[in-house]
């Protein structure tokens, strides 16, 4: 049920596509309204969503401490794992957000006769980073259709992408790494155990989207092809600001642009927004200086609190007795 | 306290298959074992919290006021805007599953709540439905759903089966802490009143009598004789500590558990006797006689409460710095929250060991120190005499505690005192000590006698890394620097590993501290007898203790 409605949604936004283009010839609504409104509804929606995170206060001084701290000029510290420094926070947050570092430790608890045991558990870490980093090359490598010589950067990436030179045309590994990742990312929420246990229908639609996106994607390059230089006039139309609707395209092609929209516009409400909020975590963005350096409390109020005095009236005679000393006889 | 549940029984109960109803389905249940008794009316009136009344958990009713739904969102809300972690942690979970299985309540229950993303989740649904719009629109569909009694009870059975240890937010990608999350969750529940007696009652001690026990000044001062009366029995040395005392260098503050029951006055004992030792100009202090603070699982202001007495007492006694004992809770609020509640401590210098002349610059702002910190540096320099035999008769390990591990990093200091102190000391699995560790299940005020089974449960994890040091090296002393270890291990091993102790590591310091002028001693802190010269070469071929200025930290083989 869960993983069910998610996929019916992405199925029913794919039938209205194809509806609103070959049957009704809504050329200038999904070529043109939807993907301005998508790309509004994102911007917006994702500087709201960071000005809002970012406008919170950070009240106590809290990053995680994975590594040996810095004290005596003799115990080496971790300066990663442990930064006492910004620079030691920049290299920690490198590591977070380029190779998933925390993710890379995860390890798998069994018990295996009397004792628990930590297996390896690499996989997650693996799609994950598989997942994100071919889709950014994908992306990368649509920018071809943004510019109207296509950059030097641009050409030698699909080059190197296709360098199996498999195929007419030739097969992006990218293509194939993407989808391998997303369909193992969602074989895991539906055959797990702990995974089936803590899935919502939100873990499970962007997934559909995601392979829809990457199925249409595929399909226009290997199996239906498209016309790819109404595409480009198309999306240079829409990048320059002057519109145009171009027809003849193929339906396939305004699938894949609506599903697209669809992510775009669903993405700041969503957990996606992951991709922001990873870079304001005050456990991993904040050096382990605490005892160093003051860090102040911006709603920070006086409270209610019981002084020696108050405690010296409620004991003065016992004290006197046990020999302890008082500020008042 | 609860019936001990047999072991075999407990283990055969664990299973990490998920059941078939999802979580949201199935309400929680309040079971005989695994809860503590609700706050009393009397300890909630001391510090003037609000909806103060008796009430039992296991009644239908909880006496909650008649808005209590608008209480928890109203709460929920202001927390969202003063703290940002609980904020971006609700929003930015994708629930990969990794956090799932790293939780000692996890590990030893099997339940699916017990797992971090749905602890987090049992708020972040409430979150949804009423601070997002998609949660407003879509409902059950978007993760959201309505705040009843059902889930009132869920949120307080579960925020207390969480120790705030932090080891979820080691893993996690983005850092999300569930700490965070039952910190605050804890918060909203004292909204309403329902907090639980073992941390209700020791808030009230510490605010009026200034520590958890609520030992009163005459009291203090009685324990820490007896224990002087027994280092003389001991060592032949008469022992003078003062209290209160105006004009001492440094205030010595513990939390107060050291000073009630063993093991913990053990490893007070060795605080004396170091001190002694070394002749340090310091002071006990009787009003701010705590060091840890309960106040912390039950809001983020009534933690500030109690913390202000270190700071106000260092500056009425006019002493120059502050020195802490070993504890653990307590240690992670001295590091990131003191000089944020209380601070700044300008009346206060930097400290610097009087007999070292090292300056800890590590604690430029806060002017307090860790023993531990404080101890390897004299180790280092050379400045106590050791004869590490007299801890032959133990094979020692040491277990991290969470909040000295995973919000300090205090890793490489205990391991220098330890392998320059006893000559048998084995590492836990890698996977169980430094970042990694394990909480011993109960942490963050859930070392009650009625919830022993949880405790237990909670412990599993720690205990079964101590059951393979046992098993293979024969370790039997298990070695720590938190109160709340001492007391709760010594009752995970009794159950798990018979035949290991629990002992802070000043304990053991003093056990090998050489003092000027003393006895030949006969026994251990404990009376145990220390083993004869012949025990003493056959103990251990693998003895560890490191030779002075060789690299410290190095791992011990596992």
């Amino acid at each position: 049920m869960k993983a069910l409605l998610p996929f019916l949604a992405v199925v029913f936004l794919v039938l209205l596509v194809i509806a609103g283009v070959k049957a009704a010839g809504l050329y200038f609504i999904f070529g043109v309204l939807v993907p301005y409104a998508a790309a509004a509804a994102f911007l917006l929606g994702f500087v709201y969503r960071v000005v809002k995170w970012g406008k919170t206060p950070v009240p106590f001084h809290i990053p995680t401490t994975c590594g040996q701290q810095k004290s005596l000029s003799w115990i080496k510290p971790n300066g990663i794992e442990n930064p006492s420094g910004t620079g030691g926070v920049v290299i920690r947050m490198l590591l977070e957000v380029l190779l998933f570092r925390s993710l890379f430790k995860n390890r798998k608890t069994k018990m295996k006769g009397e004792y628990l045991v930590y297996g390896w558990a690499p996989w997650l870490w693996l799609a994950g980073m598989a997942f994100h980093w071919s889709f950014l090359l994908i992306v990368i490598r649509h920018l071809r259709f943004f510019f109207q010589s296509v950059p030097a950067a641009v050409q030698s990436l699909e080059h190197l992408d296709s360098i199996l030179n498999w195929g007419v045309p030739a097969l992006y590994i990218t293509d194939v790494i993407f989808l391998v990742a997303v369909t193992y990312l969602f074989l895991r929420r539906v055959t797990l155990s702990q995974m089936k246990a803590i899935s919502l229908p939100a873990d499970f639609f962007p997934l559909f989207l995601l392979l829809g996106i990457g199925t249409s994607g595929v399909l226009m390059r290997y199996q239906t092809r498209v016309d790819v230089v109404g595409v480009k006039e198309l999306v240079m139309g829409l990048v320059s600001l002057h519109p145009s609707v171009v027809s003849g395209i193929g339906t396939i092609f305004y699938v894949h642009l609506f599903l697209i929209s669809a992510l775009f516009a669903y993405f700041p409400w969503s957990k996606l927004v992951h991709a922001g909020g990873v870079f304001l975590s005050p456990t991993r963005n904040l050096s382990n200086n605490s005892r160093v350096a003051r860090h102040v409390n911006p709603w920070s109020y006086p409270v209610k609190v019981h002084t020696y005095e108050e405690y010296e009236d409620d004991f003065r005679e016992k004290m006197k007795m046990a020999g302890v000393p008082v500020e008042r006889e | 306290m609860a019936k001990e549940p047999i072991k075999e029984e407990l283990l055969q109960s664990i299973s990490y298959k998920a059941p078939k109803t999802f979580w949201m389905d199935t309400p929680a249940q309040i079971k005989p074992g695994m809860f503590c008794w609700g706050a009393k009316a009397k300890s909630l009136n001391v510090v003037g919290m609000p909806n103060a009344r008796d009430w039992n958990p296991l009644d239908e009713d909880w006496k909650l006021p008649e808005n209590w739904q608008e209480i928890l969102i109203e709460g929920l809300r202001e927390r969202l805007d003063k703290y940002r972690s609980l904020r971006l942690f609700l929003d930015i979970c994708v629930r990969c599953g990794a956090c799932a299985d790293k939780c000692h309540f996890y590990i030893g229950t099997g339940d699916p709540k017990n797992m971090p993303v749905v602890r987090g989740e049992l708020m972040r649904s409430i979150y949804r439905k009423y601070f997002t719009t998609p949660g407003k629109v879509f409902g059950k569909l978007a993760g959201a759903r309505e705040l009843d009694l059902q889930v009132l009870k869920e949120w307080w059975t579960y925020f207390f089966q969480c120790t705030e240890c932090r080891r979820c937010s080691v893993f996690c990608p983005y850092g999300i802490d569930h700490a965070e999350i039952t910190i605050a969750g804890r918060e909203l529940l004292n909204l309403l009143g329902l907090n639980i007696e073992w941390i209700q009652g020791p808030v009230s001690n510490c605010y009026m009598k200034g520590n958890h026990l609520g030992l009163e000044p005459q009291t203090i001062v009685s324990n820490v004789e007896f224990m002087v009366d027994d280092i003389e029995t001991l060592t032949g040395i008469r022992i003078n500590p003062t209290f209160n005392r105006k004009g001492a260098e440094i205030l010595f503050v513990t939390p107060s558990g050291d000073l009630f029951a063993d093991p913990g006055t053990y490893t007070c004992m060795g605080y004396l006797m170091l001190f002694h030792e070394l002749g340090l100009d310091y002071t006990w202090s009787t009003y701010a006689s705590e060091g840890g603070n309960f106040g912390f699982f039950t809001s983020n202001e009534m933690a500030k409460r109690l913390n202000s007495k270190i700071y106000a007492e260092a500056k009425r006694l006019g002493v120059k710095w502050i020195l802490g004992g070993e504890c653990g809770h307590m240690w992670r609020l001295v590091h990131q929250y003191m000089d944020t509640w209380n601070g700044p401590a300008g009346f206060l210098e930097v400290p610097k060991s009087p007999i070292t002349g090292t300056v800890f610059d590590n604690a430029k702002s806060t002017k307090m120190t860790h023993i531990i910190e404080f101890t390897a540096d004299l180790i280092k320099h050379g400045k106590l005499k050791l004869d590490p035999s007299r801890n032959d008769h133990l094979k020692v390990t040491f277990h991290d505690s969470c909040n000295t591990a995973r919000g300090m990093g205090v890793f490489e200091e205990p391991r220098h005192v330890l392998k320059n102190i006893c000559r048998n000391f084995y590492e836990m699995p890698r996977e169980t000590i430094k970042e990694q560790t394990f909480c011993c299940g109960s942490g963050s005020g859930l070392n009650a006698g009625e919830d022993m089974e949880l405790r237990l449960r909670g412990g599993l994890a720690r205990a079964n890394a101590v059951k393979y040091v046992h098993d293979k090296h024969g370790v039997n002393m298990l070695a720590n620097i938190c109160a709340i270890d001492r007391a709760s291990l010594t009752t995970s091993m009794n159950y798990w590993v018979p035949g290991v102790t629990v002992a802070g590591v000043h304990e053991l310091v003093a056990n090998a501290l050489v003092m000027t002028g003393e006895k030949k001693r006969e026994t251990d802190l404990r009376g145990e007898p220390l083993p004869a010269p012949e025990d003493q070469t056959s103990v251990s071929a693998r003895a560890v203790a490191q030779p002075e200025g060789e690299k410290a930290g190095g791992e011990a083989n596992v």
